[in-house]
């Protein structure tokens, strides 16, 4: 299974943009293996450094995580004021007080515009990035979370897997 | 298992305690029929939390998804509530899996329905099937491939 659409501009970047690795990520602000990949995925890119272009997409699971969508939505409002990977970071440092409320002393803390903050939380355009993401992930043939694409291609197995994959590969 | 191309084998099973769902009911609508072990398991919760987050892309389809296990409807009415599953779950309980047999889907070492997934057309004609390893949770991109077909063949 293979990654739909490929990496684009619009995706969420972090790393080289133009190394020979890709890792994209399909997670949800709530699912607690998506929070216990995250500092695992530090990991990979504190280690491969310059190697890898690490990207995450929004997979929220709502049904099964009522704040997997707002946390997705705020951290793409973050985003509109370039603390994206800020606000990703401190949602899943903190996942276990996750909630509507959290995420605005959240956005108090990273320093951001709180007004825009809480229009662009709700706005069309967040909203749209959020199902598109998902609706990506879909069609990739992401069938949970967290779910990994190494270079477009699905990757079977979680984010220690993928960590010793890549150990390996590199010696 | 049944084929692309064969007609579905009409059939009638409880989706709650007190009603029963046709196949032919359904007749004018595509229809998705998700064949799983079993209710609770791992690996079917996720695959059935997953098309309860992706019914909107089937709905655009004017499809509607059905799963189906041997489990009870008291047993599916308790896990729906549990993971708030807004599609039915129909109950191959009495003769004990004799839907999922009809459809070649059955594991008779288990005593459970294979996790199998078929796509039926508007007409009652199966237009995709897949059965997958009971471990893997098949996604939801084959389905979605194949309704886009149906709507390009038309």
């Amino acid at each position: 299974m293979s990654l739909k659409p490929a990496v684009t501009e619009t995706d969420h970047r972090q790393g080289n943009g133009s190394a020979s690795l890709t890792i994209v990520e399909y997670g949800d602000y709530q699912c607690p293996h998506c929070g216990k990949a995250h500092p695992v995925i530090k990991e990979i890119l504190d280690t491969f450094g310059d190697q890898v272009l690490f990207v995450f997409r929004n997979f929220p699971l709502q049904e099964s995580h009522p704040y997997a969508t707002i946390a997705a939505r705020a951290t793409e409002a973050a985003a509109l004021q370039d603390k994206y990977w800020e606000m990703h970071d401190a949602i899943f440092e903190f996942q276990s007080q996750l909630n509507e409320e959290f995420l605005f002393s959240l956005a108090e803390r990273l320093e951001l515009d709180l007004d825009q903050f809480r229009e662009d939380i709700t706005s069309a355009e967040v909203k749209e990035k959020v199902e598109n993401d998902f609706e990506s992930g879909v069609r990739s043939g992401v069938n949970g979370t967290p779910s990994f694409f190494v270079n477009d291609n699905k990757f079977d197995g979680d984010a220690t897997d993928l960590f010793n994959v890549l150990k390996e590969s590199g010696n | 298992m049944l084929k692309a191309g064969e007609q579905a084998p009409e059939f009638e099973l409880f989706a709650t305690p007190d009603q029963k769902i046709k196949l032919s009911e359904l007749r004018g609508k595509k229809v998705i029929l998700a064949f799983y072990p079993a209710d609770w398991s791992p690996v079917c919760s996720d695959q059935l939390a997953l098309y309860n987050e992706t019914l909107k892309m089937f709905d655009k389809h004017n499809a509607t998804i059905l799963g189906i296990s041997v489990d009870s409807k008291w047993c599916h009415l308790a896990f729906e509530q549990d993971r708030n599953l807004h599609f039915s779950l129909l109950s191959d309980f009495e003769p004990k899996g004799a839907v999922s047999k009809l459809y070649g889907v059955y594991n008779e070492e288990e005593g459970e329905s294979k996790r199998a997934l078929f796509v039926i057309d508007e007409e009652g004609q199966i237009a995709w099937s897949y059965v997958s390893p009971t471990a893997i949770n098949p996604g939801a991109d084959g389905i979605l491939d194949a309704l886009e077909e149906l709507n390009v063949n038309k």
